[in-house]
């Protein structure tokens, strides 16, 4: 009986441990786009109007991710279009989308009969208890994000970097556009599994912010905030499992005070080597 | 002289508003055209249109060799307030996306691109900013970067938006010598709302202010300016250079 407790154990936390991992890579990735493209109020939108395609899941009895998926994929093309084509400031439409988007799941939710199961892990996310379907979804993101941004890393970089200028070349700066977006919809609706609607912003901001103070290059953003956020997912499941606190949030503080940390160094490298040259 | 790009009886603008009417307007190999005008005149939507950013609304524009019209021939100096400094991006990418449509969207760039970017950079005396990225760059050394961006493709026709608004007087100086041995290899328009210094490097004066007059020579009278109602500093060439403001009258 211990031993099949011991593999039961095992078992959950492997699922957490390569969803930490999957997680890692596909918000270090598509967080350092939106960190570059100064997106990060735009994410927050996208995730928190995707809680209406968690409630309509919920009333319709389908998988409340699928709902959500649709709902924030749409929203993301929603806002570019409205934005583009209504001629009203972004910032703006946003603020529409977010609070809307939220309020259609609040609605569907409450005219569910019956209690809805899980909800708080959508709001806070439950890495422990993540599905083999979450992991397998959360797989395929991860490869088709990995393929698309090294088959077109170059293109990425000089549309993200200057689009005006692209389209005076003719690349195909809005279909660019809207697969970025997409991914980065998708992006936050599979990990919300993992962190939590109120709390998926952190992982596509905190690693690439820490990065950018020791790397000024795309690429290396990338890398570096992959592991910066590995360490901090696993750090973070250390202190939730030793404390018993929820992950989500422990993982957050882990990376907040990975952050101060890291910048209180460079200033001590910047003071050093500033004090070298007049010495 | 051969001809590259011909506008006829164009008009454009945003939304209900028309900005531009009638042009009717060649450009030629070895062109150093000066465009002038008050803003909101209409320059920036002229560039558009030549850029192929912006539709006519009536009328149209040719393009008489093969690329230009894909503008893989045409370099563009955008206006480098609205760039994001901060991007994390290389000294080195930004030149390389000046060859974005010759490669395509998969391709990567070999050996001989990146030695390329290097000569310019090398040419522009930027040499130590290689490894550089955009967030360190002075705004005088963007504005060279991104020339270099504009060049690296050699094109036919080099088109430059207000280069001197954001840099010191030592660095627009040396941009205008620079032009002025690109100019020996490819056409060159440069917008300006000042012709102050450049009217002693272009060759002609296009002047844009909703309606199109082009002057074939770089000198232009008071008189002349006010036919075209063109409320702009003037510029005659003397012994010693000299500028007259003429004020608007409507």
């Amino acid at each position: 009986m211990d031993a099949l407790f011991e593999i039961f154990r095992y078992q959950f936390l492997l699922k957490a441990m390569l969803a930490a991992i999957f997680t890692s890579v596909s918000c270090g990735i598509i967080g350092t786009y939106i960190v570059s493209k100064r997106m990060v109020f735009l994410s927050g939108g996208i995730t928190h109007a995707s809680f209406g395609g968690i409630g309509i899941g919920y009333f319709l009895g389908i998988n409340p991710i699928l709902g959500a998926a649709v709902f924030a994929v749409l929203t993301a093309l929603g806002i570019e279009l409205v934005t583009k084509k209504a001629d009203i400031r972004e910032d703006s439409v946003i603020g529409m989308w977010w609070s809307f988007g939220m309020a259609l799941g609040i609605i569907f939710i409450f005219i569910t009969p019956g209690y809805a199961p899980n909800l708080m892990s959508y709001l806070f996310g439950s890495i422990l208890t993540v599905t083999n379907l979450d992991l397998y979804m959360m797989l395929i993101l991860n490869v088709i994000m990995v393929l698309f941004f090294l088959t077109f890393f170059k293109t990425i970089l000089y549309v993200s970097f200057d689009p005006e200028y692209a389209r005076t070349y003719r690349a195909p700066v809005q279909l660019i556009n809207y697969i970025l977006l997409s991914l980065v919809a998708l992006t936050i609706v599979l990990n919300i599994r993992v962190m939590g609607i109120i709390l998926i912003i952190s992982l596509l901001t905190i690693p690439q912010t820490i990065a950018n103070l020791f790397t000024r290059s795309f690429r290396n953003i990338i890398f570096v905030s992959i592991l910066i956020a590995l360490l901090g997912c696993f750090a973070g499941l250390f202190i939730s499992y030793r404390f018993d606190i929820p992950s989500g949030a422990s993982i957050i503080f882990t990376l907040v005070i990975m952050f101060i940390i890291a910048r209180i160094y460079r200033q001590l490298i910047k003071a050093w080597l500033l004090r070298k040259q007049v010495r | 002289m051969k001809k590259l790009i011909e506008l006829k009886g164009l008009s454009a603008g945003y939304d209900d508003e028309i900005i531009l009417k009638n042009v009717n307007f060649s450009i030629y190999e070895k062109d150093f055209i000066g465009i002038i005008g008050p803003n909101g005149g209409g320059k920036t939507t002229l560039l558009k249109i030549i850029l192929g950013l912006l539709k006519p609304v009536k009328g149209e524009i040719t393009y008489f060799r093969e690329g230009l019209d894909k503008m893989s021939t045409i370099g563009y100096l955008p206006q480098s307030f609205a760039m994001d400094r901060k991007f994390p991006i290389s000294v080195c990418d930004v030149i390389l996306s000046g060859l974005m449509n010759r490669k395509g969207i998969v391709s990567k760039y070999t050996k001989a691109e990146k030695e390329l970017a290097y000569e310019l950079l090398v040419e522009t005396g930027l040499e130590g900013l290689w490894k550089k990225h955009l967030g360190e760059l002075s705004g005088g050394q963007l504005q060279r970067v991104l020339l270099c961006r504009a060049i690296i493709s050699s094109p036919d026709l080099l088109i430059l938006d207000e280069p001197g608004t954001y840099v010191d007087n030592k660095f627009e100086g040396e941009l205008y010598e620079m032009l002025r041995e690109l100019n020996k290899r490819m056409a060159i328009i440069i917008v300006s709302h000042d012709i102050g210094i450049i009217s002693y490097y272009i060759k002609t004066i296009a002047c844009v202010n909703r309606n199109f007059h082009y002057h074939e020579s770089n000198v232009i009278t008071e008189k002349q300016l006010a036919a075209y109602n063109c409320p702009i500093q003037l510029i005659t060439h003397g012994d010693v250079p000299h500028t007259v403001l003429k004020k608007h009258q409507n």
